[in-house]
This record gives structure tokens, C-alpha cells and sequence, in this order.
């Protein structure tokens, strides 16, 4: 069941495709990472590889079988969704959160058992966050609110976990935290990032999704070139390739003056500075 | 001991408290009135019905206890259960600590439909105003479903058409009185608008108990789906909730209920709006405990309402409503003011 299948996923809004015709398959085991730019489709994406939001085109098959033809609670019991900064205004528990991770688990009948017990016992422990259990949600930081999402995901106890830009808003130590705790869960894992050091640092494959569509799926070396960079985030690099086949992005600034090309559509594509590097527009 | 099975104890001694003060809750309503009747008197009465036949009992005071005021209790009772348990449904559902069970329409509608029998006449007579109030609300309620269906189905769209509906609904309500009500229409629409209980008899209350009590189970069989929206509709989607599925279910079921308790008794307000914001505070926020909490809470509240409308001025009975807003207004507040703060990222 771990293994997320789609073919041609195409979803439109105001007359415009968000995400066009993307093929892509999940493997059982690995980390993939969802890079691209603000607006390039990767959360429309992410809804539909969750089975959240249905295909205009295109379906997902999970384990052989199509998602939207699955129902909802054998969904969430394979798949957990992880959103940026999901908050609400009940006054939860910190354990309280973690434990609506076993609401697929249960009937509704069936009461709170050992098993759901132990799963958030779990779940807390493996994010670092027994201690702070029966703290109110809202007394939480935001790195300890995310950590309780992703508790909640654990508490699931799904096959893959699929995570909405998980770091977004938490500080350098935070966002290393996170994800290094997901890779550490050996799970399969789909994470949006925005951060491409982060996606080289923790992916096994990283996708690129650019206006819709995926323009490149690979390891992080084959993937994240300059050249790739340079169209597809309108920005210089260097990358600097470590002999443990990892590399590191070294973003170069733009010229003095220089504005992203996004504010001045009117005019050059591209940033001048892509010129200057690599001889060629 | 582990939280949780503290935080069920609790709950079970919580829910024994409570259903002890609902029986004498209902004995105090029964004994308490214009003419005070020993509790004595009003258990041997009721343990006499129970038993079938009444014997050795001042059949004046069985009379007044078991035919006005008993029957009365049980359905404020029941009322307040169902008005209560419909706020926490939908305060839950559409994420808004200000939903209760009129902002679906049904208040406004429940009104049409009662001027329209009383003052228009409709249905020649043969309408009752209970029949006229439910017919109102259903038709109001249709009208802010079809409304927020069609404006995109989320929280805010709900919550949006429900104003709209209420508006207009209203609206009609006020232009129907000012236009046709003589001045003594106008005071008795008022006061029966503003809650009132004076006819109510056994026939109400085995119409209002059943339909509290299928209400209250329908939405403990959901209280985990409930629990599951507590970070929004895309949340409870992502851990197996059928979000569509839920919203239809609860939404109607608190409809209905709200419906009926309002065509046979008014539109009691504050009740659906305040016990919940109270029954969170003491049992919290998970609707396993919260939804009995809320009901048996609403229960009691809103018996102890109605002697006192009843007690308050000498020989006048005030409209239940009146009182409910007296007492909950002042509560509602301090529960705002006493709310621990929400520090960081909010809604």
C-alpha cells in the first residue's frame, strides 16, 4: 500500500491549468522532494497525490487501486498529510492533537484502546514531545507545533506521509529537525520543499515542478543544475558537489539594480546575471 | 494512570453529577411555583404515575404536578439538551465560536411561519402554530442550505447564507406583524417569539424527548468525526473523515432538532450559544464527553429558566427567553473574559 501511482494529473482553475498532466510515482521507501517556484503547482499537486482534491484528468492509484475509489479511512490509514501550519481555535492538548491521529483506527463505537495508547505514546516520543504532552496547543512555538503534526502523522501509522512544506516559518535548527526526524522514520515520503539544500540534503529524488507541469524527476546531482535552476527559479548558482555524490547550492546575488524577472514581465526573461555565468540566455 | 482514562473519569463523574441534578432538577421544577408544593408530594406523584393509579395524593396538587409542571420541566429539558447540542455541533463544524443553532435560519423562519398562522391566517385555521413554526424553519432552513450550497459550500459560505436566510426571514416577519397585527397580536407573537413554555403539555414533551435524545446519539456517533475538524475541513479529510458526509449528517440533524424544539417552544436563545462555551470548560473539548456535558448542562439551565420565568414577578410569567438571556448574557461574558489567552499563530 505504500506505493503512489499517478498518471496525467490534471486540475484547472479560472480557466487555467494548475497542474498539468503530471505522471510520477511514489516508491516504496524512498524520500521525494517537490521543489519549484511560488505558483508552480506543487500543493494542487500534493492535495491530489492525497487524494484531498480530485483530478480534472488524470488518477491516482494506491497500491493498485484508484484513490478516489477508495474510501476516505482506508485512505488516512496508508496516507498522512502533514499542511504548512494547520492551527485551530479548540483548546487541544498537545497529546490530544497527536491522539486525532488515530482517528482512522477507530469506529465509532470502538473505544480508545491500548494499541491507540501506545501509537501516541510513540508518536510523542519519536518527535521529542512526551514532556511537553499535556502542555495546551496554544502555549506551543511553532517548531513544537509542527513536531506535533508530524507526531500526528506518526500516530497514523501510515505507509507514506506526504508533507505540505513542512518548515515553512520555523527557524534553521527547526526545519533540520523536521525533516531529519522524517528521514530518520525510514517511512515513504512526498515533502513540497522550498529550501533546495534541504531537498539535496534529504532526498533521495527531488521533482520539479514549473507552471504545472514536472519538468524534472531525479537524484539530486542529475536534478539541480545550474541550468535547471537557472529556468526554472530565475537565479544564478554554483553547485558544489560533495564526494558523497550530496551537493550544496551557493545562490550567486543578482547585479546591483537587478530586480526578479516576475515584477518586470514586460521586459528580459531572465535576469541578466544568467548571461553573465553561462554565456547563454 | 494515563490522561486519557483520567479525563474519562472525570468524565463519568461529571455525567453522574449531572444526571443527579437533572432528576432534581426536574423535582425542583415541578415543586416550585405559584403555589409551592412539598417535593414530598411531587415524588409521591410521580412515583404513583409511574406506578400507574394515584392514590392518597391531594389530586389538585397531583393535578398541577404532574399535568403542568412536570410536563413543562421535561421539555425545557429537553430543549435545553437539544438547543445546547446543536451549538457544540456547529461551533465545531464551522469552526466559529459564535455559531448556534439559529444561524442556520431556523429562529427567523420558525417566526414567518408562526405569523403566518396567527396573523395571516394560513391554513384557515386548521394550522396549528407549532405546525406553521416547524413549516417556517424547514423552509428557511432549505433556503440557507440551498443559498450556501450554491456560494461554495465551505464554513463562510454557510455561515454567510445562514445571516442572509436570517435577514430575510426576518424581514418578513417584522413587514407581516407591522403591516397586519392588531397591538394585541403584536405583544403575543412577541412573547412567544422570545420563548415561552405556558402550553406546553405531555404531548410536547414525548414529541421534544425523542427527538433530543435520537439527536444527542446521532451526534455521539459522530463526535470523533467531530473531534477530527478541530484543524479544519482539509484536516478532518486527511485523517479519513467523509467531510461532505459529516457536514450533511450534523448539519441536518441539528436543523431538525432546533426545528422542533423551536416550533413547540420558541426561540429560547442564548442557550445553544452559551452551555457549549461553559460545557467546554468543564470537560474540554473532546465531543465523547463534551456532546452528554452540553446536553445535560442545557437540561438543567434552561429548567431552572423556566421557574424562574415563572417565579420571578409575582403572578406574571415572564417569557423564558428574557430570563436565558438575562442570566447567559452575563455568563457569556465572563466566560470571554475568563478564556485563557491563545498566544501565537491564532486562527
Amino acid at each position: 500500500m505504500s506505493r503512489l501511482v499517478a498518471k496525467g494529473l490534471t486540475r484547472r482553475a479560472g480557466g487555467r491549468a494548475i497542474v498539468d498532466g503530471v505522471s510520477l510515482e511514489l516508491v516504496e521507501g524512498e524520500f521525494l522532494a517537490l521543489v519549484g517556484p511560488n505558483g508552480s503547482g506543487k500543493s494542487t499537486l500534493i492535495s491530489m497525490l492525497a487524494g484531498l482534491k480530485r483530478p480534472h484528468a488524470g488518477d491516482v492509484r494506491l497500491g493498485g487501486a484508484r484513490l478516489d475509489k477508495t474510501p476516505r479511512r482506508d485512505v488516512a490509514r496508508a496516507i498522512a498529510v502533514v499542511e504548512q501550519q494547520a492551527e485551530t481555535g479548540e483548546r487541544l492538548t498537545a497529546r490530544e492533537v497527536v491522539a486525532l491521529g488515530r482517528t482512522p483506527h477507530l469506529g465509532a463505537l470502538s473505544p480508545w484502546g491500548e494499541e491507540d495508547e501506545a501509537a501516541v505514546e510513540a508518536a510523542l516520543a519519536a518527535v521529542d514531545m512526551l514532556r511537553f504532552a499535556d502542555r495546551d496547543w496554544h502555549s506551543l512555538s511553532g517548531g513544537e507545533r509542527q513536531r506535533l503534526h508530524i507526531a500526528r502523522a506518526l500516530a497514523q501509522e501510515p505507509g507514506i506521509v506526504i508533507l505540505d512544506e513542512p518548515t515553512n516559518h520555523l527557524d534553521i535548527e527547526h526545519q533540520l529537525a523536521i525533516l531529519a526526524l522524517v528521514k530518520a522514520r525510514r517511512m515513504t515520503v512526498l515533502a513540497a520543499l522550498h529550501d533546495l539544500n534541504h531537498a539535496a540534503l534529504f532526498a533521495d529524488r527531488i521533482a520539479v515542478m514549473d507552471q504545472g507541469r514536472l519538468v524534472a524527476l531525479g537524484r539530486p546531482g542529475e536534478v539541480l543544475t545550474p541550468e535547471r535552476i537557472a529556468t526554472t527559479f530565475k537565479v544564478a548558482a554554483m553547485i558544489e558537489t560533495a564526494a558523497d555524490g550530496g551537493c550544496h547550492i551557493r545562490f550567486m546575488p543578482l547585479p546591483h539594480g537587478s530586480q526578479p524577472p516576475s515584477r518586470l514581465p514586460e521586459r528580459h526573461d531572465k535576469p541578466r546575471v544568467i548571461n553573465l555565468l553561462h554565456g547563454r540566455v | 494512570m494515563t490522561p486519557f482514562a483520567s479525563a474519562s473519569l472525570r468524565g463519568l463523574a461529571v455525567g453522574a453529577v449531572c444526571l443527579t441534578l437533572l432528576v432534581a432538577a426536574l423535582l425542583f421544577g415541578a415543586a416550585i411555583g405559584e403555589t409551592r408544593i412539598p417535593l414530598e408530594t411531587v415524588a409521591r406523584t410521580v412515583a404513583s404515575h409511574l406506578r400507574g393509579g394515584v392514590h392518597g395524593i391531594d389530586p389538585i396538587d397531583a393535578g398541577i404536578v404532574w399535568n403542568y409542571r412536570l410536563s413543562r420541566a421535561v421539555v425545557a429539558a429537553a430543549c435545553g439538551a437539544a438547543l445546547a447540542v446543536s451549538g457544540v455541533v456547529l461551533q465545531s463544524l464551522l469552526r466559529n465560536p459564535l455559531a448556534d443553532p439559529y444561524l442556520l435560519g431556523i429562529s427567523a423562519g420558525a417566526s414567518y411561519g408562526a405569523v403566518s398562522v396567527a396573523i395571516l391566517g394560513l391554513g384557515g385555521g386548521f394550522l396549528s402554530l407549532s405546525v406553521g413554526a416547524l413549516g417556517g424553519a424547514l423552509l428557511a432552513f432549505g433556503f440557507v442550505v440551498v443559498l450556501a450550497f450554491l456560494s461554495g459550500r465551505g464554513p463562510t459560505a454557510i455561515i454567510l447564507a445562514g445571516i442572509a436566510g436570517s435577514q430575510l426571514f426576518n424581514a418578513l416577519t417584522s413587514f407581516v406583524v407591522t403591516k397586519s397585527a392588531t397591538a394585541d397580536e403584536a405583544r403575543g407573537i412577541m412573547f412567544w417569539l422570545l420563548g415561552n413554555l405556558s402550553g406546553v403539555r405531555w404531548p410536547d414533551a414525548w414529541l421534544a424527548v425523542p427527538v433530543a435524545l435520537f439527536g444527542l446519539t446521532v451526534c455521539l456517533l459522530h463526535s470523533r468525526a467531530l473531534d477530527a475538524f478541530a484543524f479544519g475541513t482539509h484536516a478532518a479529510a486527511a485523517l479519513g473523515i467523509a467531510v461532505r458526509r459529516v457536514q450533511v449528517v450534523m448539519i441536518g440533524t441539528t436543523a431538525l432538532m432546533t426545528a422542533v424544539m423551536v416550533s413547540l417552544v420558541g426561540s429560547i436563545g442564548f442557550v445553544g450559544l452559551v452551555i457549549p462555551h461553559a460545557a467546554r470548560l468543564i470537560v474540554g473539548v473532546r465531543h465523547g464527553i463534551l456532546l452528554p456535558t452540553a446536553a445535560l448542562v442545557g437540561a438543567v439551565f434552561l429548567i431552572g429558566a423556566d421557574v424562574l420565568s415563572r417565579t420571578i414577578i409575582a403572578g406574571q410569567v415572564l417569557p423564558i427567553g428574557v430570563m436565558t438571556a438575562l442570566f447567559g448574557a452575563p455568563a457569556f461574558a465572563l466566560i470571554l473574559v475568563h478564556r485563557p489567552a491563545q498566544t501565537g499563530g491564532g486562527r
